[in-house]
């Protein structure tokens, strides 16, 4: 048992441990013998076939905390009310063939867009580092963090993009758990808007200042320039000559055309509508104008979050209405607008949650954290819509077939980006460091997701 | 010589006449003040050629001063001291972390005793603020970090860090405090300097041991031979952390038996007893059986010595003696340049922890006599900073008049370096009077700290703000000196330029909205925000554009806050200089 722990960096949530004192409460450790037995024959390095890179954005919806995977995307209508809750109700989608939980009436009018991978594995149950696993693909513990695939995206995307909006951008707030730009440095950092979408005006924070109008913010860029008498003098201090630059530019986004982006009044009153009128649909509307400027990676960092010990039900059902509405809106508008083909969408948190329900107290219904299978969202951008790829065990604690593992999940999403994930990056200490490491024991891999590929 | 004035003379008497105006607001005392504090050239004859600048030309104040200056005349560089308000900004951040106030700046520019400058600096040495902002570097530099990748967890972090304050407060000696933290054993909770085993990501064996080269000798070990890290790895191949039944709490012990690996010594809440996590690349390592060997261990020394251990020795207690003494080639080397570099912005070897053959000190001489007073002074940390602060080389210009390598490596000027996260967002907030919230979401419930809290006193790298992560703050997981990141950035001048967290401080921050409705006349209100802001007072040109912007303004109250909000994105308030 402790070996396999080991081997698949399985912790247990703090969490837990303090509450009952005990190793291994609810499924924590259900899947771990599991995924060892399947590791030998699927440690095979992944295919290289020719994926076509058609993603020229991405949009990624952090459902941060970990959502169920059994109340929403994996249901399990005959598992019985251990593993059901409050939640027994499921629902046929356009697709036939495919059923979603019924808190998601809207999404499942567009599942000929999506196709759900119900096997993501990870098998690690800490919130950090199960969602540095999901957004880099490496192991957490070595001596540098490695960059999360936004950066990734920003530092090979941005060489050519030219637009004035940073090439990363994270609606609203960044999670914040672990350095996203990793080993990059700050330059790779994601630009967090601050402010709220839902609000009469979306002030994002840097861009579009309460109160100040166009011609202040130019008479005082000429005071400051006036009053830089230290400034004069240093001009040449290569590191004072750096600030100006990076301040410089940073006044094209202020002064320049850029902030119109954020500018929703630009919209159709009735599509905001469509989109919900709450933070989460408005941040999928402004994704969709991040899109069109061009911004090759988003992050929509669920506003709220998933992490639901306690009061569960009451949350999902607070928060699942909102997430149907608004992905399922952006998927439909990107496709009205043809974007659907070249913005590739992904949705999942960094784990799932437990399929049983912890009825007892201080939880009183409550799911914990999951990493040993869950449900990943992906569309558009060379994904198939309408499909399903792998699945979970009859009460959604284990994978049952076709494992999917953060590196062929990321793997995928970089093919279809057009970044070659054996690429190196600039570590600093010029030590060898793949965009993705390469599949070993430690690191497991099924392949590539081709069987989603267009 | 005197030519060299001439302009500048004709200059001041152009300002003079512009200010004219200006004058009738002022009573005929504030008149002689304000002339006295600008230009303090006009009455002694003597003028700098800026503001920033001494006139007096560089005396060597001591043996420190003696070899810099050899070296610079050897380079053909005539170094220039910076002028008093200057000193008087550099001396309170690098010593405190935080800006002089307006008052502490006035008493010393009013001061006209030839050694205020000295005496400064014994007097900032007594303050709390001292102790606090070299906890954060050491915090920095030893990982003290609740959360992810170390994993200090908070209890953990608070007493590492309550460890370290205490130590710096009581100018512990430094191998002292070496001593304490690599022989430590006990609770996590309650012997803080255990938690200098539990500060790595890699606790292997080899991983301590590469911390403990990076940490106290300054030296990295990526490019070692196998066999020279294994043959010190052994000292460290006999601790074991057990846990106990709180929550995160660990022991830290001695294990010459190999307890730790019995598969049955299990402990709830802990996966494993005495776990090693094994790096990404390493075997992963069989539990059991326990290999419990009466050979004596053979340690090798990173000088290459070998060396038996006694089974009734803690080896860590072998290595402690080893590295702990004058005649040890890096630990003493170590130290100094790290302070050194701490001070100055750059190690007289350089970078401050990549001491190895090919990368020679810029400065031998210098090097060994800091090295020397640390020696004889007992291994007195304060003793070195004050020979270091006290120096006229610490006084140079941060204006570089000459832009060589050498003039670089060689400290001919101080150099500029960005406020780092953690002071920057202090003195905003002293300036406007405001504070910022620091929290951490690890664990739950969440950390919330206090309000009058500054930055710089944080005792975890995990309780964070947004500012503080957008401006770099040390990541705490690898303690290399680069590890903090003070480059700038576009997100972070959207920020000082243009956020609304910023600009809520500057136009509603108790302290300056009292200045700004004080009814006191504009010179004087922009005097006052210099001192406050810049440390020092304005040039007759600054004051002039700063009086034409707030009268031509619609809005006064507005464009008062355009003032201090355009000094506080100038990079002489943004640099320490």
């Amino acid at each position: 048992m402790v070996k396999e722990d080991r081997l698949t960096e399985i912790r247990v949530p703090r969490r837990e441990v303090l509450r009952h004192g005990v190793y291994g409460a609810g499924g924590v450790l259900l899947g771990s013998g599991f995924t060892k037995s399947i590791v030998a024959q699927e440690t095979a390095s992944p295919a290289t076939p020719n994926i076509e890179p058609k993603a020229k954005s991405v949009i990624q919806i952090f459902l941060w905390g970990g959502m169920s995977h059994n109340d929403t995307w994996d249901p399990k209508p005959g598992a019985g009310r251990d593993y059901l809750g409050e939640f027994t109700e499921v629902i046929d989608t356009n697709v036939p063939g495919i059923q979603l939980s019924a808190l998601f009436p809207k999404l499942a009018k567009q599942a000929d867009k999506f196709s759900l991978i119900r096997s993501m594995t990870h098998g690690n149950n800490g919130h950090e580092t199960a969602a540095y696993i999901m957004q880099t693909g490496h192991l957490p513990g070595e001596r540098l963090a490695y960059p999360s695939i936004g950066a990734v995206f920003a530092y090979f995307k941005g060489k050519d993009y030219k637009g004035i909006i940073p090439p990363y951008v994270v609606l609203t707030r960044s999670p914040g758990r672990f350095s996203e730009e990793g080993f990059l440095g700050p330059n790779y950092k994601a630009f967090a808007t601050g402010g709220d979408p839902n609000a009469t005006r979306f002030e994002v924070e840097g861009v579009v200042a309460r109160g100040i109008t166009d011609d202040r913010q130019k008479a005082r860029r000429e005071l400051l320039d006036k009053l830089n008498t230290f400034g004069r003098l240093v001009v040449e201090h290569p590191e004072i000559a750096l600030a100006e630059e990076s301040k410089r530019t940073a006044y094209e986004l202020i002064l320049g055309p850029g902030r119109e982006v954020f500018d929703l009044s630009k919209e159709d009153p009735k599509l905001r509508d469509a989109y919900g009128r709450h933070t989460f649909g408005q941040c999928c509307l402004v994704a969709r104008r991040l899109v069109e400027a061009g911004v090759p990676y988003i992050v929509i960092n669920y506003p709220g979050g998933w992490d639901t010990h306690s009061n569960h039900f009451a949350t999902m059902r607070r928060q699942c209405p909102q997430l149907d509405e608004g992905l399922a809106m952006l998927l439909q508008d990107l496709h009205d607008r043809g974007l659907l083909e070249t913005t590739l969408v992904w949705c999942t948190g960094e784990f799932g949650r437990t399929p049983k329900v912890s009825w007892e107290p201080p939880w009183n219904g409550g799911r914990h954290h999951h990493g040993n299978v869950f449900t990943v969202l992906v569309a558009g951008g060379g994904f198939k819509g309408g499909r399903v790829i792998g699945a979970s065990d009859e009460v959604g604690a284990a994978v049952k077939e076709r494992p999917v593992y953060p590196v062929d999940l990321l793997g995928t999403i970089y093919a279809l980006g057009g970044i070659d994930f054996r690429a190196k990056l600039p570590h600093p200490e010029g030590l060898d460091a793949p965009v993705l490491p390469e599949p070993s024991d430690r690191v497991k891999s099924a392949g590539l997701l081709t069987e989603l590929i267009a | 010589m005197q030519f060299r004035f001439l302009p500048a003379i004709v200059r001041r008497l152009r300002f003079l006449a512009e200010r004219c105006p200006l004058m009738r607001n002022l009573t005929v005392f504030g008149v002689l003040v304000f002339a006295l504090l600008v230009f303090p050239g006009f009455v002694g004859g003597e003028e700098a050629t800026n503001i920033f600048e001494s006139p007096t030309p560089p005396q060597p104040a001591g043996e420190l001063d003696r070899i810099v200056f050899t070296k610079l005349e050897q380079l053909g560089i005539k170094p220039i001291l910076c002028s008093d308000a200057v000193f008087v900004r550099r001396l309170y951040l690098d010593m405190l972390g935080k800006l002089p106030t307006s008052d502490e700046v006035r008493e010393f520019l009013a001061d006209q005793s030839p050694d205020k400058r000295t005496r400064l600096v014994d007097r900032l040495m007594e303050r709390r603020e001292f102790v606090d902002y070299w906890a954060m570097k050491w915090g920095d530099t030893l990982r003290i970090k609740a959360e992810i990748p170390v994993n200090l967890w908070p209890n953990g972090a608070r007493a590492f860090h309550r460890f370290v304050w205490a130590s710096l407060a009581s100018n512990k000696p430094y191998d002292q405090f070496v001593r304490e933290m690599l022989t430590a054993s006990g609770s996590n909770f309650r012997v803080g300097a255990v938690n200098f085993y539990r500060a790595v990501q890699d606790r292997s064996p080899a991983g301590i041991a590469s911390m403990v080269t990076l940490t106290l000798m300054g030296v990295r070990t990526d490019h070692w031979p196998k066999e020279r890290l294994d043959g010190m790895a052994v000292f460290f191949s006999q601790i074991a952390y057990k846990p106990t039944s709180e929550w995160k709490e660990e022991v830290v012990f001695w294990d010459p038996w190999g307890l730790r690996l019995v598969p049955t010594n299990f402990v709830p809440g802990r996966d494993t007893p005495g776990t090693v996590r094994p790096k990404p690349t390493d075997e992963v390592i069989s539990p059991a059986p326990p290999p419990v060997s009466h050979e004596p261990l053979v340690g090798v020394f990173p000088d290459g010595t070998k060396v038996t251990i006694p089974p009734d020795r803690d080896p860590r207690e072998v290595f402690a003696e080893w590295l702990i003494r004058p005649d040890n080639p890096w630990f003493t080397k170590c130290i100094v340049n790290r302070v050194w570099a701490w001070i100055m912005g750059r190690g007289i070897i350089h970078e401050p922890d990549d001491i190895r053959d090919d990368n020679p000190p810029s400065n031998p001489e210098l090097l060994a006599y800091l090295e020397k007073e640390m020696i004889q002074s007992g291994y007195n940390l304060r003793h070195l900073y004050r020979i270091i602060l006290t120096s006229q080389t610490y006084q140079f210009s941060s204006i570089p008049h000459n832009s060589s390598p050498e003039a670089l490596a060689n400290f001919a000027s101080y150099l500029p370096r960005r406020l780092e996260a953690e002071v920057l967002i202090d003195a905003i907030n002293d300036i406007t009077g405001t504070s910022d919230l620091y929290t951490s979401a690890i664990p739950e419930p969440f950390t919330y700290m206090p309000r009058d809290v500054s930055a710089v006193s944080l005792a975890d790298g995990s309780i964070i703000s947004p500012f503080l992560t957008l401006f770099g703050r040390s990541a705490r997981a690898t303690g290399a000196f680069n590890e903090r990141s003070n480059k700038p950035t576009p997100s972070q001048w959207l920020h000082m330029l243009n956020s609304s967290a910023i600009y809520s401080k500057l136009a509603s921050g108790p302290k300056l909205t009292a200045l700004f409705r004080s009814g006191r006349p504009i010179p004087e209100i922009v005097d006052e925000l210099y001192v406050t802001i810049l440390s020092r007072t304005p040039t007759p040109e600054e004051l002039q554009s700063c009086r034409e912007y707030i009268e031509k303004s619609r809005s006064r109250p507005e464009a008062m806050v355009d003032v201090a909000w355009a000094l506080i994105n100038s990079p002489e308030f943004l640099y320490r200089h």
